[in-house]
């Protein structure tokens, strides 16, 4: 296992970018093909620039550049837009995740991918802000029944809503975990604690960005590209430090998941954390073990772990006879998980 | 991956792994006197898997992937397999190019300058850069050419030139000597052969050349032609590329500069006999 091909090539390639001096070809083409999987090549290019490498990676990564430099400014086009929108209505609109990292200038948007538009508005006022969007041009997705009302009931987010015109999505949600799971974190004081940008828009504060990180990476969702949602908390911590991050992520009873984020991050990118952080927990090698599980050409490898992961991921959002019910129906209209 | 090639097309190189030796056997065939990715370092892979372990030998079907994907893309008969992996390495190209502008365009070179023809499929783009190979134009690239937004000039991409239907007998009489992959029947296309480019293609592969001439060719109708303006070539050409949206404004500059310095004319044409003289006109009258 230890000299076998793994994401490990991409982590320390962001850790240490000078450790690429030593890659033979082959070593390149491993390295850009896992990082185009975990869509970090945009980060990865970033932090090797200047570097002496071999002229078709460098045309590559500066291929990598240009394309997140392009991928900035439409998501800041898009941010722009639902700003526009929601305007009329005087609500607080927070910008989330990648977004809000570039629309604040953060490390963690350096050649970031950006997909969705992210965005936190009051839970009584979501509904008002979905009208507003509809009116503005956002259309509905997610066509079935069934997905839709259980987004609406259980979810901490809207459905989907993707533009007619500029094909781009937009995440609305009213907090960071869904309803059905265990934790409920304050989603009122994420927004009365966020803070605003020249634009009127709103980005979390850093410690709660990185409540909100660690509770995507590690209390929902099956880990699937959670080496870049690490990379944000890398960025996240080593910009801001730690000052305060143990009591708020209590306050929103994450403890636990920004422990493990920050174990993790220290782990596979060396982010300074505090010595009385580096407890030992029996589960952090399989965590590590999910999040490097490539093979060479960047594809899925250790199908179990995969599994185990997708199981938890459900058991963490829901209840058992909730999650037995969900399943089924996912099942009968033909989803296979991993 | 089981069984591994790799090549480089005008300026991109691909890797390309399968769960099957033949898709790998017929591109080591086919594309044999094409060099390898530059330093080794391949622009993009392409995977030729099984979905499942078991589907690699009991009706074998093989699924595209690569470092793009799209969802729900067909799976094609382990027969097809030549033409799975060059609809991967297309597949790539259309949603992972960002060096260049894409343009859907076959291209063909004489004295430096390029000669690029776009069209929907079936107006007969790779028909007639086949054929103006065989009479000694140099063949850029029968599916995509590719504008660089540094320099404006065309950089070509001479893949196996794809040959569908009733083109192949045309193409097979005009260029007798040369080399055919095997003749696939029932694709999603039809009746599909692959054709090598000639060795003079092959080996000025790198040579950008600077454009001169867009023709819009559409097959099936009577022999007519007419000026097309900048501002529509400018519109079909955004429709006949795949990443002018994510380019941004580099991809913006690189069209408007193009259409503004290149004449564009659309020609329809009822055989090919035709439409090779209104080219070789439209050439020498610009």
């Amino acid at each position: 296992m230890g000299n076998a091909v793994s994401a490990a090539i991409l982590t320390r390639a962001l850790r240490d970018p000078a450790s690429t001096a030593g890659l033979d070809a082959n070593g390149w083409t491993t390295l850009l093909a896992i990082a185009r999987a975990e869509q970090l090549i945009g980060t990865l290019a970033h932090r090797l620039d200047g570097l002496p490498m071999p002229q078709a990676a460098a045309r590559i990564l500066a291929d990598a550049r240009a394309s997140a430099e392009q991928g900035r400014v439409a998501a800041l086009w898009e941010a722009e837009m639902a700003r526009r929108a929601l305007a009329p209505l005087g609500m607080p609109l927070v910008l989330l995740k990648g977004t809000a990292f570039v629309a604040a200038g953060l490390s963690a948007g350096m050649g970031r991918h950006i997909g969705d538009l992210d965005i936190l508005v009051p839970r009584e006022r979501i509904g008002e802000a979905e009208a507003a969007l509809l009116v503005a041009g956002w259309e509905w997705v997610k066509p079935d029944p069934y997905d839709d009302a259980y987004y609406r009931r259980w979810m901490h987010e809207l459905p989907p809503l993707i533009h007619r015109e500029r094909d781009r999505m937009i995440d609305v949600h009213h907090t960071i975990l869904p309803l059905t799971a265990r934790i409920r974190p304050d989603a009122e004081g994420l927004i009365a604690d966020s803070l605003p940008l020249e634009n009127n828009l709103r980005i979390l504060n850093p410690n709660d960005m990185l409540c909100h990180a660690a509770a995507h990476l590690f209390a929902d969702g099956d880990l699937a590209g959670g080496l870049r949602n690490l990379w944000d908390i890398h960025c996240l911590i080593a910009e801001f430090g730690t000052a305060g991050l143990e009591a708020r992520a209590a306050h929103h009873g994450l403890s636990s998941a920004v422990a493990r984020a920050a174990r993790q991050a220290n782990h596979h990118y060396g982010t300074p954390i505090p010595e009385s952080w580096r407890v030992w927990d029996s589960m952090d090698p399989l965590f590590a073990r999910r999040l490097l599980a490539r093979d060479g050409w960047g594809r899925q490898t250790r199908k179990l772990t995969r599994f185990a992961f997708y199981l938890r991921s459900h058991q963490l959002r829901m209840p058992p006879l909730m999650l037995a019910r969900h399943l089924y129906t996912k099942w009968r209209k033909g989803h296979v998980p991993g | 991956m089981r069984h591994v090639t790799s090549l480089r097309i005008g300026p991109m190189g691909f890797r390309i792994g399968s769960d099957w030796r033949a898709p790998i056997a017929a591109l080591d065939d086919l594309y044999r006197d094409y060099p390898k990715p530059d330093g080794g370092i391949p622009d993009f892979n392409v995977h030729l898997f099984a979905a499942r372990p078991w589907r690699r030998f009991i009706r074998p079907s093989v699924h595209i992937a690569g470092d793009f994907v799209i969802p729900d893309a067909a799976p094609l008969p382990l027969e097809m397999g030549l033409l799975a992996a060059e609809m991967g390495m297309n597949l790539q190209m259309a949603l992972g190019q960002r060096r260049y502008l894409l343009l859907h365009a076959s291209a063909v070179e004489r004295d430096g300058k390029a000669l690029l023809m776009t069209g929907i499929s079936g107006a007969g783009k790779s028909t007639l850069a086949a054929l103006l190979m065989a009479r000694g134009w140099r063949l850029m690239g029968d599916e995509f050419a590719l504008v660089d937004p540094a320099t404006g000039l065309i950089h070509g991409f001479p893949r196996l030139i794809s040959l569908k239907n009733e083109a192949l007998p045309v193409v097979q009489a005009a260029l007798p000597g040369a080399r055919f992959g095997e003749i696939m029947e029932g694709t999603p296309k039809g009746t599909l052969r692959h054709l090598v480019p000639d060795a003079r293609a092959i080996a000025a592969m790198a040579e950008p050349a600077s454009p001169e001439l867009i023709l819009f060719p559409s097959f099936g109708f009577a022999a007519e032609e007419r000026e097309v303006l900048p501002s529509e070539a400018f519109v079909r050409l955004t429709q006949a590329s795949t990443n002018y949206m994510s380019l941004g404004e580099r991809g913006f500059d690189a069209l408007t500069g193009l259409v503004k310095a290149v004449p564009a004319h659309a020609i329809d044409y009822p055989d090919t006999d035709t439409a090779i003289a209104q080219v070789e006109r439209l050439w020498g009258t610009r």
